[in-house]
């Protein structure tokens, strides 16, 4: 099975063990990732105010090329993935940034939403199948995990349709899959404190923070996320105390493909 | 004095309708920038529909928002603080000299492990 895959700039920099554990490991399922043409970074954030189009183009570009090569696009970064998902429904939904980004393109034939977008979790669970994986499991992780799912794949849940925006289970289900025990708090679907990191630290790291102390009280080991931005953010104020891993990195793992 | 233009661009370009509001608060109890608004996100919602648009503009709250899009999905009548405020803060950054950032912040606080997606992300918020 082949699928579309938008990588994004920093799984090509600073995170390429979210990609490379990725793609190891939807090889040992049967999956075979591949990178679309000419891909450009999706700009990070969804330019939310109407009028931004040229921030938009780029996602529709990907989106475009999907269309055309088998209909589905996978994504795995949470940025990524909340930009494109958001500017899809934008295209399917929003009249005038359909028509201006249409005209701005100008493709051989307008592009309306039609592509899926399909983020790697959703992958694993819709097309392989967590009893599936769960079968491949070689190594169980035999930790207790809290999965972090943040702001990006969440909200907002009308256009992302990702999961229970305040009570989620997919990436509880996913760490069962894989041996670990999986562990709720409170602060998983908070924010990490995000690009305000640049502008407010001390306001991000107070955020960050949060999410660690609330795991930590939970007897969590292990806090695994799909977003190299909530990664930075928590892994610079866990101190070690708390391991922070990528969702790829614990299933490599168990699979025993990482090497 | 209230620019008509400025303040009908901002209603649009923010795709909610403030006038739908009750002020139940619900989006600024939900904040987790709160202690750091000194508009808050309900007031944003507020001043809008009353064409404030002075202390908008003036507003710190536009920089420490993190759209996390937490008061849009509480909003029990639909509308869309965190659109609101990205409304306002698109308008200062596109006045000339307005921008949150400056590529000279950069250098500073790059270090080893800093991913790529923050830096686009705060330029993409913060410059225009
Ligand atoms: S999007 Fe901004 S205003 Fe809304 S809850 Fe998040 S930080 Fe607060
Ligand atoms: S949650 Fe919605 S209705 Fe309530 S104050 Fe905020 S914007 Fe208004």
């Amino acid at each position: 099975m082949k699928i579309n895959y938008f990588p994004g700039c920093t799984l090509k920099t600073q995170a390429v063990e979210l990609d490379k554990y990725a793609r190891a490991s939807a090889k040992a399922l049967g999956v075979e990732m591949e990178e679309i043409k000419d891909w450009q970074c999706c700009g990070g954030v969804y330019p939310i105010a109407k009028d931004e189009i040229a921030t938009k183009l780029s996602a529709v570009r990907a989106l475009d090329y999907a269309k055309h090569n088998g209909g589905m696009l996978l994504t795995l970064c949470s940025a990524c993935h909340n930009v494109i998902k958001r500017v899809n429904d934008d295209m399917a939904n929003d009249k005038e940034i359909n028509s201006k980004a249409n005209n701005y393109m100008k493709l051989d034939e307008p592009y309306n939403g039609e592509t899926k977008v399909i983020h790697y979790i959703e992958m694993l669970r819709d097309m392989v199948g967590f009893d599936k994986i769960k079968q491949a499991v070689k190594n169980p992780l035999n930790k207790k995990v809290g999965a972090y799912y943040g702001c990006l794949l969440l909200r907002p849940s009308s256009v992302m349709a990702f999961d229970n925006p305040e009570n989620p289970k997919v990436l509880e289900d996913f760490i069962s899959a894989i041996g670990g025990t999986p562990i709720k708090y409170p602060f998983r679907n908070e924010c990490c404190g995000a690009y305000v990191k640049i502008k407010n630290p001390d306001l991000a790291e107070q955020k960050s923070k949060n999410v660690i102390k609330n795991a930590k009280s939970f007897g969590i080991e292990v806090i695994v996320t799909a977003c190299p931005l909530c990664y930075y953010n928590l892994k610079k104020v866990a101190n070690g105390e708390i391991e922070v891993k990528y969702i790829t990195e614990v299933l490599a793992e168990a699979l025993g493909v990482k090497e | 004095m209230v620019n008509k233009n400025e303040l009908e661009n901002i209603n649009r370009i923010s795709g909610t309708d403030v006038k739908k509001c009750m002020k139940c608060g619900k989006c600024s109890g939900r904040c987790p920038a709160f202690t750091e608004m000194d508009i808050k996100p309900h007031q944003f919602v507020s001043y809008l529909a009353q064409g404030k648009l002075d202390k908008l503009l003036n507003s710190k709250a536009i920089w420490n928002c993190l759209s996390c899009m937490a008061c849009v999905e509480r909003c029990p009548r639909g509308v869309a603080p965190a659109n609101v405020i990205e409304a306002v803060r698109d308008t200062v950054a596109r006045m000339q000299g307005k921008d949150g950032i400056s590529a000279n912040d950069i250098p500073p606080i790059v270090e080893e492990l800093l991913p790529q997606q923050l830096l686009v992300s705060a330029f993409r918020k913060y410059k225009k």
